[in-house]
């Protein structure tokens, strides 16, 4: 009896770890076969976002070229290097696009893309991916409602520490009722991204570009 | 299988057993992504999508798994399935895939999908199943479509919003603006208003059933309540 019993699970066990395997050579293949269109859209994506929130005014150079890469830092709230684009106009440094990630949205993080003139005004922010509640929390994202625009033009300078809270927490940001914790978090990662910038922006700026090969994001 | 069965299938999916109305079945994605016309219609055709292939799956290997393996198995595959329709749709409808975020790999949760490989795709064929499951997902999709569009003109009135970003910014000229400067509806938009208009749908639906019942029968017909599903 409890041979069979044994032999019964052994063989059941065996069934599954064959669909299991069956299932992620599939899995595999697909990545393998999708990969390279999905950087390729992502990559699109950001080209869109970052021609919307750095005037084309602002630098002439190749500005998705000219890419610098970032250590993780707790100010950018980001894990892994990130790419940042840079601006220049007349071979000066004018804009900088970087990557920011809000740690503390509704449904977790959620990831920006800061555009900053070299002065230290917010040329624009986007959301590039988060988990928001569909309906409450998206209306940062910038088809959804003109909201994430607060931002524009904002500095360390014409913003002083205590002002970059929501309106609700006595700051001077606008958000929407029925949802706080997206905008908190938004403006605290924007904030943040304000003071990384203020660190680094020299530095930023100097870092010679990667070669092509190292400059690709990895994912 | 004969065309008669073949019927059979198509009324039970799309009408008598209808996963949105009826079933009650795959409520989490019915309600949440149901906020407008485009949405639910995505949406809804993923889900069919993957039911077409998750049923014929099943079908074909229902022979060679052992009984107490198969709810496993059909997990796995639902999950692989899924993840597939995830890929594909990152890769070649990118924007669509944006705006539809989480409710993608959540059809792995929808349970109409695994109802069905339990109840059908598991004791019959592979066309069958195939077109059970075609049946059943265009079912949902006719709902949540419709779901959707009460909600949009509700909600936000307009109608096909969002259609760009399946088509291209050529397409942006096919939304249809219902009521001109109509400043929204939150309630609509939310959670409790898909409630309330999939209830009128599930009350539209059970009166249409009553009509005919009292054609055929007389006036004293009346509704038999139908079993309610796990509603997740």
């Amino acid at each position: 009896m409890r041979r069979t019993l044994a032999k019964a699970s052994f063989h059941t066990a065996l069934n599954l770890l064959f669909f299991a395997l069956i299932g992620t050579a599939l899995l595999a293949l697909t990545y393998q076969l999708t990969r390279d269109t999905i950087a390729r859209s992502v990559e699109r994506e950001k080209l869109k976002l970052v021609v919307q929130i750095a005037p084309a005014t602002a630098y002439d150079n190749d500005i998705m070229k000219d890419t610098a890469l970032l250590a993780p830092d707790e100010l950018l709230g980001n894990d892994d290097t990130t790419v940042a684009y840079r601006g220049r106009l007349n071979n000066k440094p004018s804009i900088a696009v970087l990557e920011a990630t809000a740690p503390d949205g509704y449904g977790g993080r959620i990831n920006l893309i800061i555009a900053i003139f070299r002065d230290g005004r917010i040329g624009g922010v986007r959301v590039i991916s988060h988990n928001e509640t569909p309906g409450l929390g998206d209306y940062i994202e910038i088809a959804k409602n003109k909201w994430v625009s607060v931002f524009n033009d904002t500095s360390l300078d014409n913003r002083r520490d205590s002002d970059w809270k929501v309106k609700k927490d006595g700051g001077l940001f606008d958000y929407m009722a029925g949802a706080t914790v997206t905008p908190r978090a938004m403006v605290k990662a924007v904030h943040k991204a304000l003071q990384y910038y203020a660190l680094h922006r020299d530095e930023l700026f100097a870092q010679a570009a990667p070669s092509a090969s190292s400059g690709k994001e990895k994912k | 299988m004969n065309s008669q069965e073949m019927k059979e299938i198509f009324l039970n999916g799309l009408w008598k057993q209808n996963t949105g109305v009826v079933q009650l079945l795959g409520l989490c994605p019915l309600l949440a992504i149901s906020n407008t016309v485009v949405n639910s219609l995505s949406l809804g055709l993923a889900t069919t999508l993957v039911m077409t292939l998750s049923g014929s799956g099943v079908a074909a290997i229902r022979e060679v798994i052992p009984n107490e393996a198969r709810i496993p198995v059909y997990v796995l595959l639902i999950a692989v399935l899924v993840t597939i329709v995830q890929f594909l749709m990152n890769a070649y409808v990118h924007p669509l895939y944006l705006v539809l975020g989480i409710f993608i790999p959540l059809i792995v949760t929808n349970c109409i999908v695994l109802a069905r490989a339990e109840s059908f795709a598991s004791k019959n064929g592979i066309r069958a199943s195939a077109l059970d499951g075609i049946a059943m997902g265009l079912g949902l999709t006719v709902v949540i479509t419709i779901l959707g569009g009460i909600r949009e003109i509700f909600g936000h009135g307009t109608l096909l919003s969002g259609i760009d970003l399946v088509f291209g910014e050529a397409a942006k000229s096919l939304v249809i603006t219902v009521i001109p400067n109509y400043h929204g509806f939150l309630f609509a938009v939310l959670p409790p208003g898909a409630f309330l208009a999939l209830g009128m749908l599930i009350a539209a639906k059970n009166w249409l059933n009553l009509r005919a019942e009292r054609k055929l029968k007389g006036s004293n017909a009346t509704l038999t309540p139908v079993d309610g599903g796990c509603a997740v």
